[in-house]
């Protein structure tokens, strides 16, 4: 569903991605990791249409997305959770929601989308009325992610979700991002915890430098020191 | 509750000219003619200085606003009736023209606010060496038409600005409203916040930014249309330029720009002040009006962030709140 064939992208003079290939098919779960600086945010950017592509090719269900913006791009069905949650603090949990699903096409399903939502995180659904900036990290975490939702994508970004949380609600994030494939979404993660992520995805990349240098089956990755490496980047 | 008192309100601003003010009956009506004039723009600059795209550079469509119909007046006769529209088109020209790169490259903050204040310079500038036909620094007279004319929009009775300016401000009012209710609203609030999270879940915010610029540009410029026309005469350092811009500026930050009426209050206090220190003090204390100016807005800006009117608002309501509480349960 989703292609990358060569991409470059950077900003400004400075080159964050080179060469990078990769593909998610439908259905699939797949995790890029790395070490930090390893150009994984960006990657993840430029496939949102948040950062312009240089060279090479963004292909979604088979057609040209490179130089298009975000908003079509969300309009294609892919979601972003960008790195760092960034919900809208001084806006409640329900507008939050409101905003994701602010495309029209998604606006006409909107009760139907949030009533999904809150089934999936019924704490949100408790402190729909409260402003979002005083959620926890981890609510906040399930906001972003819900917020994403209700544009109906097909393809979910997770940028680090677990960036910034308590080991425990790392452990609950995961299960609950193990939920939402189980919804039927396609997902591609971008993720510091790598033996947890592991555990999730059916695929994953190793991404050093702005390039890609490992790509396997998560299960045989996982035998491998592919964890050391993503960790040490060596 | 609301709008019995809202209605009496209306009526009472459409029949204020009628009432017995005293001697000095002119003078008032000419202080609440400027107070609804500069309460438009007000409420223009309103419309996107709350969603934190803070142009100090508002002068210029007021300019631009005001000489269109002023020059086309005085050269071809052209009733301002019909270049109105042609006014309102120039600017929002502008503010495409100035709004268009901004938004698509992502000039925010302090170096948006920069490059209107260069915007507004840049037309009073324009105007001041066009001299030959904008009458540049000493400014241009619009040509008489008498003491009663609808069709240039020129009338010596003060009664009739009054009720036109009313009409125009209520009609500003009514698209600030408008905007407050709008799906165009959480959007620009939500791009406010977070211009990356809102572009990342699909809100388009180069549109969204541009439109309500290009809203705030043309009723500003409806406000420098209705100010030429009343006055009759144009001044490039009063309809351009950075010290009208942030004259607007401090109205609307000293109101409150987050409610319907707070740019107007806003205006209607800092016209009181400087007249009043106008008369009060004559040409004794010629910076003084400036000098309390800025003392009040940094007070403001500190102690009231949602300016005078919503402040006291705010304030209001939270006395009101328990009463609320208690009664929510009914309802």
């Amino acid at each position: 569903m989703l292609e990358l064939q060569g991409v470059t992208a950077g900003y400004g003079e400075f080159t964050a991605l080179w060469d990078v290939t990769l593909t998610v098919n439908a259905g699939e779960a797949v995790a890029v990791v790395g070490p930090n600086g390893a150009g994984k945010t960006t990657l993840m950017r430029v496939i949102s249409g948040l950062v312009p592509i240089r060279t090479g090719d963004l292909r979604l269900d088979g057609r040209s997305f490179a130089g298009r913006r975000a908003h079509e791009i969300v309009a294609h069905g892919i979601a972003h959770v960008p790195e760092g949650r960034r919900i809208f603090p001084r806006l409640t949990v329900e507008e939050n929601l409101k905003m994701g699903g602010f495309l029209p096409a998604s606006r006409r399903h909107y009760a139907e989308t949030v009533g999904r939502v809150y089934d999936l995180f019924p704490v949100l659904a408790e402190r729909r009325r409260q402003r979002a900036g005083t959620l926890s990290g981890g609510e906040q975490q399930m906001l972003a992610i819900g917020r994403a939702l209700m544009s109906k994508p097909k393809l979910i970004l997770l940028d680090e979700p677990s960036l910034g949380l308590a080991p425990v609600m790392v452990l609950r994030l995961f299960e609950l991002i193990r939920r939402v494939r189980q919804e039927g979404y396609t997902i591609l993660i971008v993720e510091q915890n790598v033996r947890q992520v592991l555990s999730l995805v059916d695929r994953a990349y190793l991404l050093e430098v702005g390039r890609i240098k490992v790509e396997g089956r998560s299960a045989d990755l996982a035998e491998q020191d592919f964890v050391r490496k993503a960790y040490v980047g060596i | 509750m609301k709008r019995p008192l809202a209605i009496l309100g209306l009526a009472l601003l459409a029949v204020f000219p009628w009432l017995p003010l005293g001697p000095a009956r002119l003078y008032i009506l000419h202080v609440a003619i400027l107070i609804l004039i500069w309460g438009i723009v007000g409420t223009a600059w309103s419309l996107m200085g709350r969603f934190g795209l803070v142009s100090l550079g508002h002068g210029a469509f007021l300019g631009v606003g005001a000489y269109t119909t002023t020059l086309l007046w005085n050269f071809w006769g052209i009733s301002p009736w019909l270049t109105t529209p042609l006014a309102v088109g120039a600017a929002v020209l502008l503010a495409l023209v100035l709004g268009y790169p901004c938004f698509r490259f992502r000039v925010v903050g302090h170096y948006f606010a920069l490059v209107t204040l260069a915007l507004g310079e840049v037309i009073r500038l324009l105007i001041i060496a066009e001299r030959d036909w904008t009458g540049g620094s000493l400014g241009l007279t619009l040509k008489d038409a008498g003491a009663f004319n609808p069709w240039a929009i020129q009338f010596a009775d003060k009664r009739i600005f009054y009720l036109i300016a009313l009409g125009v401000w209520l009609v500003g009012l009514w698209v600030w409203w408008r905007v407050d209710r709008s799906m165009t609203r959480s959007a620009l609030e939500a791009i406010g916040e977070d211009e990356t999270a809102a572009a990342s879940i699909g809100i388009p915010v180069t549109r969204f930014k541009l439109r309500i610029t290009l809203l705030s540009a043309g009723l500003t410029a409806v406000g420098g249309v209705l100010y030429a026309q009343y006055l009759t005469y144009l001044n490039p350092g009063v309809l351009a330029g950075i010290g009208v811009s942030l004259q607007i500026v401090f109205a609307v930050v000293l109101g409150g720009m987050y409610t319907l009426l707070g740019p107007t209050v806003g205006t209607a206090l800092t016209i009181a002040l400087s007249e009043y220190l106008r008369v009060a003090f004559g040409v004794k204390l010629l910076g003084m009006a400036d000098t309390i100016y800025g003392l009040v807005l940094i007070l403001i800006i500190i102690f009231l962030p949602a300016g005078l009117y919503g402040g006291l608002k705010e304030l209001v309501l939270r006395r009101a709140a328990p009463a609320r509480v208690v009664r929510a349960p009914s309802g």
